[in-house]
């Protein structure tokens, strides 16, 4: 609430129970906007898969097995200390809670880590599509490849630069007791949204790493 | 719907949300969602008048078959911007953004919607795609039609594709905040008593629409990244020379723009249903079909997309399956106009402005769906497709449907929102004119259409001369209809009579409290004890 204003006006809820429900179905109904804002990328990527399925496997070579492999299990571990991060809120164990929200944050760093090593080494490659991108002698469709790839990891990684904000910013209303036992919300709905973020990839990673054979 | 609590004798008088700060800093930084609905209101008459203006100035040119006011080239850019303008800066946040803003919390007895920072932001989003559209207006525009079809748009078009294409995909996040918005203040504020079946009608309608804002819009954003990536880089994910796919392109868009219709008339139906049940005294006829037909509409309006695209390389059995499909979405359309109709049976009907535009409504929308009946039919749409008869059929819709009831729904909350009446005959003398002027723009271009006239052209053989000057005609008094209301409800804000709290007489707990409203809506929160239009038989609420 901006105090500078003469009226500022009313916060919309009775109690807090009601605020809570509400928080919680503004996160689901975001996160159904999320669904249909990927579901048009992965409609992209299954037309041109389909017109073109020895350049998406070929493209699939290109990239890194044990990278996308380690970044799936990083993902996955980061989002269970979220997880424990909302329980040990609840049991108003806020030092518990920060501590895994840490953790969740440095694995989800890492995560971003191995993304961008992955992307330099493209770079090297040439397999940046637009700038000077070679196809290796393979079909010129590789590049519709690698353009998804770029398209699809990239906004997946710019969702988790906001959830590594999120999360920092959890660590610091935690510290300051705005977030606790009392009003544990916060915790649960940015896990929320860390899940939903390591769902997307849970898609990415076979549909990019696997389909090569 | 009535109040168990009483306000008692002589409360203290709240003071009105528009007394309630009056530097310019109160208007912008403000979280009431009244203001927020005001702020709006402002944004999308200075879009309306700019798109209008595009749409004057293409009348002018097709007075006469030859091309001489503009040039080909500046007609392409002209009905564009008239396009993208109307569509995405005034249709799409007309009912919802302005009426519904500032009416949703008001009828379900809340202080505000569930998140109000959010619904600034989503006005600053709103403002922001606006001047980025602009900004693509005066550097000279763009002229690939609204549709933005590629690879037109993503190789070949020289105009500022890019300014407005971002314009439209920051709009874009402003529908899904105000749809989210809706959402959760309709299932999570509603009043003590007020259930899901006792819901106005306007809510059910305002929840379907937001239903589709919430799931289309995103699918219209990441298709304008495709675009702008492809326009950027000179990737062909939709250019078959590179292996990409142009069908993906229009599949994608229409996956939007077709629900996109629906953002563009649900919202409308949900005020001819509260016009009607005000001046004919009456609860809306079969209400729970009105209700379920809006959210069919919303579901069924998913799956029809394909009928944009029966002459595009789309398999054939999918056009069959689109088609009945479309069909199909026209029952909860039809139910609707039924009920409507059987609501005004023996019901004690006045002919005040707001009931005025609901009936041209109603004939205006009929008109419309049944000749998008012709078009969802593949033969005829072979026929029609690209002509002036598309351009008639989705402007009775959005000009005769939703801007009729977006006029309407402004007239109706007219006493709600400013706390006076306008004179009543110049608002009823200037439906009147709207609703000529808009059958004579449009009605010819039905025949023009029909006859072969194709769209987008600025110049056309001497046959279709005189229904073209009809239609231009037409289109000069329509721009009366527009403007006579600026005039009449400015002089009403400043000068008009005192409305009190319920100039009608109708139901509604946004009646039941003082107009203008005050800042934080009600006293005391209002208890729901009948369904929505609780008339009795000599229809007193
Ligand atoms: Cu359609």
């Amino acid at each position: 609430m901006n105090d500078a204003l003469s009226h500022p006006a009313a916060p919309p809820y009775v109690d807090r129970d009601q605020h809570s429900v509400a928080n919680h179905l503004g996160m689901w109904t975001f996160l159904a906007t999320e669904i249909l804002f990927f579901g048009g990328l992965f409609t992209g990527y299954t037309v041109l898969r389909w017109a073109h399925p020895h350049a998406f496997a070929e493209g699939s070579r290109h990239l890194e097995f044990w990278i996308g492999t380690a970044n799936t299990a990083v993902l996955l571990t980061s989002s269970l200390f979220v997880a424990l991060a909302d329980l040990a809120i609840k049991r108003d164990d806020r030092r518990a809670a920060r501590r895994h929200l840490v953790a969740a944050g440095l694995l989800g760093a890492a995560f971003l880590g191995l993304k961008g090593f992955e992307y330099f080494q493209k770079f090297q490659e040439h397999l940046v599509p637009g700038s000077g991108f070679d196809a290796h002698g393979a079909q010129p469709a590789l590049q519709l490849f690698f353009f998804l790839y770029f398209l699809m990891t990239g906004l997946h990684a710019l969702h988790m630069l906001f959830g590594l904000g999120a999360i920092g910013w959890l660590l610091r209303q935690i510290g300051r007791g705005a977030v606790s036992r009392e009003r544990p919300d916060a915790v649960a709905i940015v896990g929320l949204y860390w899940h939903f973020v390591d769902c997307v990839w849970i898609f990415l990673y076979p549909l990019l790493y696997l389909i090569g054979g | 719907m009535s109040l168990l609590v009483e306000s008692s004798k002589a409360p203290p008088r709240m003071p009105s949300y528009l007394e309630a700060g009056h530097t310019v800093r109160s208007w912008l930084f403000t979280l009431d969602h009244k203001r927020i609905g005001i702020l709006y209101m402002a944004a999308i008459t200075v879009f309306f008048s700019i798109a209008a203006s595009a749409a004057a100035l293409m009348r002018i040119e097709l007075l006469t078959p030859a091309g001489d006011v503009v040039t080909s080239e500046t007609y392409n850019r002209l009905f564009t911007m008239h396009g993208v303008l109307m569509v995405w800066f005034f249709l799409i946040p007309s009912i919802p953004s302005v009426l519904g803003n500032f009416i949703i919390p008001l009828m379900i007895g809340a202080r505000d919607v569930a998140f109000p920072r959010l619904n600034l932001l989503s006005w600053y989003l709103f403002m922001a795609g606006g001047i980025l559209a602009t900004y693509s207006i005066v550097a000279g525009g763009v002229d690939t039609g609204w549709t933005f079809y590629t690879p037109y748009s993503s190789t070949y078009s020289n105009g500022h594709v890019m300014a407005m294409a971002a314009g439209v995909f920051i709009a874009g996040f402003s529908s899904i905040a105000t749809g989210l918005n809706f959402i959760v203040t309709i299932h999570k504020l509603r009043a003590p008593g007020l259930t899901w079946t006792r819901l106005p009608l306007f809510l059910w309608s305002m929840y379907a629409t937001s239903i589709i804002l919430v799931l289309a819009t995103p699918v219209l954003a990441i298709t304008l990244v495709l675009m702008a990536m492809e326009r950027l880089w000179g990737v062909g994910i939709f250019d078959p020379k590179l292996g990409g796919d142009p069908l993906l392109f229009q599949h994608l868009f229409w996956f939007y723009s077709h629900p996109a219709v629906y953002i563009m008339i649900l919202p409308g139906m949900g005020v001819v249903s509260e016009t009607l049940a005000a001046f004919a005294r009456k609860p809306v006829f079969g209400y729970r079909v009105v209700a379920a037909s809006s959210m069919a509409i919303a579901i069924l309006g998913f799956l029809v997309w394909g009928h944009h695209m029966f002459v595009s390389s789309q398999s054939v059995y999918a056009g069959v399956v689109f088609s009945l499909l479309s069909f199909l979405v026209a029952v909860p359309s039809a139910i609707k106009v039924f009920s409507w109709t059987a609501t005004l049976y023996r019901g004690h009907i006045t002919f005040e402005t707001p009931m005025l535009y609901a009936l041209g409504f109603i004939g205006l929308f009929t008109v419309g769906g049944l000749t998008g009946i012709f078009l969802a039919s593949l033969a005829v749409d072979v026929h029609v497709h690209d002509t002036y008869f598309v351009i008639a059929h989705f402007h009775y819709i959005m000009v005769g449907g939703m801007v009729m009831a977006y006029m309407g729904g402004l007239h109706y909350w007219w006493p709600k929102i400013s706390g006076r009446l306008y004179h009543e005959w110049t608002a009823r003398i200037a439906a009147l004119i709207t609703f000529i002027g808009f059958n004579l723009t449009f009605f010819p271009q039905f025949v023009l259409g029909y006859l072969g006239m194709p769209r987008r052209y600025h110049m056309y053989p001497e046959q279709f001369q005189t229904l073209n000057v009809l239609s231009t005609a037409g289109a000069s008094i329509l721009a009366v209809g527009y403007a006579l209301p600026l005039f009449y409800l400015g002089w009403s804000f400043f000068f008009g009579r005192r409305a009190g709290p319920n100039p009608w007489g109708a139901t509604g707990l946004e009646w039941k409290t003082a107009s203008p409203a005050p800042e934080h809506n009600f006293e005391t929160t209002p208890v729901v004890t009948t369904g929505a239009y609780a008339y009795d038989a000599e229809g007193n609420p």
